[in-house]
């Protein structure tokens, strides 16, 4: 269990800033993932008083604070309506009620977690993080920086009108995922995220190009990388995720007749 | 540190390490049935409600629940001796060592969600681990109690 000596509830986040800057120092999330590991540390950065919990929702945008749990992720109306349920569908076997009730967004997402189902969500969409000092970055890129002492802020995600679907396979439904697969259409691009390969998510972009959702599959799932783990060999994992691409893909198909 | 929080309906103060939980500091407090089952965030024993949300009190900071409502079952001897006897009656009761987190969480989902079906019940416990007496009974209880009174 992760210990501290000092807590801290920042009252700026130019004062989370600075106080992260020391390595003794460590910013707390839902202290789910944080509180399991051994760890010494003087000051845990508390961000909860900073009004990072809402999810807001504008003409072009949806931001979601750092600090919204994996619950309000779960339940919001707004996001769920505009992007087809994912948001539900990729935190509803996280673990437990009581959990997600925890967990927060800022915290699955700067983790950069193999397992997460958030970050294989959220990367087929136009999304965004906002970092205090590093500013707006593309999710993309984001999820192959470096660990810093940046603090996440919120992350943002468009409203540009993409088709979106999110599938996973578990060995049981509140296990970590075997693998995790989200998919987005927009005018005929399409991009492909696939996580729990059991490594970090990644997304690719196609172009639909008159290529069957079978084919527009084996060249998503055939990009990626795999690796074998207790949940599944990598073979499997790219079986897999053939499989859940494919019948997203179908699945847009027959909505769009 | 000091924090002030209403716990069961009294407002208390408490002197905390910094990096305690709110499990250890409801221990403290007397709460027995309040425990930690798995320590590793999955089994749901630990239970309570912060502000109306079922939150697993093992891995919560007590520095956080400053200005907060608690409330752990020795807070709804009611609520939690009416589910009893739904469990009871339909012999879901063996060791009784995980029902104060099944109850917290039930009552919980009685507030949240306006009549669940058996899918989204099921869904809403599933971080309610432990269950020996093997979860069928209960899930026939909890139907039973959110229906009680009703069709």
């Amino acid at each position: 269990m992760i210990r501290f000596k000092n807590y801290v509830k920042a009252s700026s986040l130019e004062e989370a800033y600075t106080l992260n800057q020391k390595k003794s120092s460590v910013i707390g999330g839902g202290m789910m993932w944080l509180k399991m590991q051994n760890r010494v540390k003087v000051t845990l950065i508390d961000l909860s008083g900073l009004g990072l919990d809402t999810i807001e929702e504008t003409e072009e945008e949806f931001r979601i604070g750092a600090m919204c749990t994996l619950r309000e992720l779960e339940t919001h109306k707004g996001l769920n309506t505009y992007f087809q349920g994912v948001m539900k569908e990729c935190t509803r076997f996280i673990v437990g009620t009581q959990f997600r009730n925890g967990a927060t967004v800022g915290g699955s997402v700067f983790g950069r977690f193999g397992f997460s189902d958030i970050t294989t969500c959220l990367l087929p969409l136009d999304s965004y993080v906002e970092l205090y000092q590093g500013g707006i970055v593309p999710l993309k890129d984001f999820c192959t920086m470096k660990f810093d002492r940046d603090i996440l802020v919120r992350i943002i995600i468009k409203k540009d009108g993409r088709k979106v679907s999110y599938a996973s396979q578990r060995m049981a439904k509140t296990d970590f995922p075997q693998i995790a697969c989200c998919i987005s259409e927009k005018d005929g691009n399409i991009a492909v995220s696939v996580g729990a390969r059991p490594n970090l998510a990644e997304v690719v972009y196609l172009e639909k190009a008159g290529k069957s959702a079978e084919e527009l599959a084996a060249e998503a799932a055939d990009s990626f990388r795999y690796g074998s783990n207790m949940r599944g060999s990598a073979e499997y994992r790219n079986h897999l995720a053939k499989v859940y691409i494919r019948r997203m893909l179908e699945q847009f198909e027959m909505e769009g007749k | 540190m000091e924090i002030g929080f209403i716990l069961n309906g009294k407002r208390i103060k408490s002197d905390i390490a910094d990096d305690a939980t709110l499990f250890s500091v409801l221990r403290d407090k007397g709460c027995y049935s309040v425990k930690c089952g798995c320590e590793t965030e999955n089994c749901g024993l630990c239970t309570v409600l912060v502000n109306g949300k079922s939150r697993l009190s093992c891995s919560f900071l007590a520095a956080r629940v400053d200005n907060c409502e608690v409330v752990t079952l020795e807070g709804v001897q009611k609520e939690a001796e009416e589910f009893g006897m739904y469990l009871a009656g339909e012999g879901a009761e063996q060791c009784g060592f995980c029902s104060p987190g099944l109850i917290m969480n039930v009552l919980a989902m009685e507030q949240e969600l306006e009549s669940p079906d058996e899918e989204s019940i099921k869904e809403y416990l599933s971080g309610n681990l432990c269950r020996c007496s093997g979860y069928v009974s209960q899930l026939r209880a909890i139907n039973k109690y959110l229906n009680r009174g009703g069709v």
